[in-house]
């Protein structure tokens, strides 16, 4: 296994770059990456917009969310690989194809941990916080949200652990990240798949170990801020792991 | 300075409000008692719109409240509002809470509404908790920032309902004195409370209710001496002198 990672770690790392495009499991984090950085400011639209006293805008979100929440990734990949360059008439590269099958895939299921979390907190948070004269934006921006995200941090960083493993089967329409580099690993190798596979699991792994124990942290700190009364432990998640 | 006319209110098939009149006139105080379930919270919360009305008018300064078209926070801007359980915004200091509206709303200077954060937080005694988190502070604490977030405001009239129902029985006192100098310095207040000590020595007027309706509207010395209607003389009876083993309402 450490012959598999001693030779080929620059191929799963960055793929064929300097020499071509830029591959391996830097690819995957950027896949990622992005994907969480379009995905989660959308999603908080759509969760807002899901517990909305507007039908106007709770319809179109609480669609939106069932319909990419019900099928596989894998069909809206597909579907975007080969639905929208018949559509549009334009040839999307796979990244950018993948990249859009992750933000509404994943826009859906954060979507729903906002909901939770918007819904999580007691009603006479807004009620004080219009009853001050705010307006709904202002409510939700410096009442709701603020209290709201840090409630939603353990969930939040679940999808996002997913998110990165999620990215994993984008290599059948040909994006060239640590999961195609391999495969090419394995044709290469022809008889050592099972070590291959053990370190492209250890690559996840070690993004997705840090992520949720950079998670922790920061909750510890925002535990420490805002103090607790005695005798209330303060809420933290241990019981995230790297799952999904 | 609040009149309401014919007010309805149903929740469902539930008639929570029924036909309720009255005026409050500026700068008086108005306790509005009555059992559990008798519309006495529904009522003031359909004063700044927390509640829905389906008939009537409730007018403020002579302004239809529900009327369409009315700007409803600046409605609630001109309005305090005090809740039974503080309602502090738990992720921002003592200070914070109360500068939110100044700051947001009346679109003070940071520094401006932290001088009148600081001056509130004085007068209700609160100086040496400025800086304090709300989870640091008692519930006697927690609701007189909640009463001073709601003089940032600078309200003619503020709303209170129950404010000392979720307080240890020792903490009581340190709310009602500071709402009894608001009162001495002539804020229109509207008080939905248990606390019949001080309805009795604060209050200019007694609304009694029960069943949605306001059965009696009266002077303290008039409401606690003799109450005309059946249900307030035993209402009256059970609050002041609980009978061992019976409920107290």
């Amino acid at each position: 296994m450490l012959d598999i990672l001693h030779r080929y770690w620059t191929l799963l790392l960055v793929g064929s770059w300097p020499n071509g495009p830029l591959g391996g499991f830097a690819a995957t984090l950027i896949l990622a990456g992005a994907g969480i950085l379009i995905s989660f400011p959308l999603a908080i639209g759509l969760g807002m917009a899901r517990v909305s006293p507007l039908s106007l805008f709770r319809w179109p979100a609480t669609v939106w969310v069932y319909t990419f929440r019900g099928i596989p990734l894998i069909m809206i990949i597909f579907w975007a690989y080969f639905v929208v360059p018949a559509m549009t008439g334009f040839k999307v590269p796979p990244f950018g194809t993948a990249l859009c099958a992750i933000v509404v895939y994943e826009s859906a299921f954060l979507a729903e941990i906002v909901r939770a979390g918007l819904n999580g907190l007691p009603p006479g948070q807004i009620e004080a916080a219009r009853s001050i004269g705010l307006s709904y934006g202002q409510a939700m921006r410096h009442v709701i949200l603020p209290q709201a995200l840090v409630n939603m941090i353990p969930s939040l960083v679940n999808q996002f652990v997913s998110t990165i493993k999620a990215t994993s089967i984008v290599y059948i329409i040909g994006v060239e990240e640590v999961t195609f580099a391999a495969m090419q690993v394995n044709s290469v190798e022809m008889t050592r798949a099972l070590p291959t596979f053990l370190v492209l699991a250890g690559y996840y792994f070690v993004a997705c170990a840090s992520l949720t124990y950079a998670a922790h942290r920061i909750e510890m700190y925002i535990a420490r801020r805002r103090v607790q009364p005695a005798g209330q432990k303060p809420i933290v998640a241990d019981a995230v792991e790297v799952a999904g | 300075m609040i009149e309401f006319v014919a007010v309805e209110k149903w929740y469902g098939d539930y008639h929570a409000l029924q036909a309720v009149s009255g005026r409050v006139e500026l700068g008086e105080v108005v306790v509005v008692c009555g059992p559990s379930g008798s519309g006495k919270s529904t009522l003031i919360r359909t004063i700044n719109r927390l509640e829905p009305i389906q008939g009537g008018t409730i007018r403020i300064q002579g302004h239809d409240i529900h009327a369409p078209g009315r700007d409803i926070n600046e409605l609630r801007a001109g309005i305090g509002f005090v809740f039974q359980q503080f309602n502090l915004f738990p992720h921002l200091s003592t200070r914070e809470n109360v500068m939110l509206s100044p700051m947001k709303v009346a679109g003070m200077s940071r520094k401006d509404a932290a001088e009148l954060a600081d001056a509130l937080l004085t007068k209700v005694g609160l100086a040496h908790k400025i800086d304090a988190m709300p989870s640091n502070l008692s519930g006697g604490q927690q609701q007189r920032v909640a009463i001073a977030r709601a003089l940032a405001q600078r309200p003619p009239l503020i709303l209170f309902d129950e404010p000392t129902s979720a307080l240890d029985p020792e903490m009581v006192g340190e709310v009602l004195a500071v709402m009894k100098q608001l009162a001495g310095e002539g804020m229109t207040m509207m008080v939905v409370t248990h606390e019949m000590g001080f309805a009795r020595e604060v209050a200019d007027r007694i609304w009694f209710m029960d069943a949605g309706q306001i059965l009696e509207d009266a002077v303290p010395e008039a409401f606690f001496t003799a109450p005309r209607h059946p249900r307030a003389q035993k209402f009256l009876a059970d609050i002041l002198q609980p009978r061992s083993g019976a409920p107290v309402a």
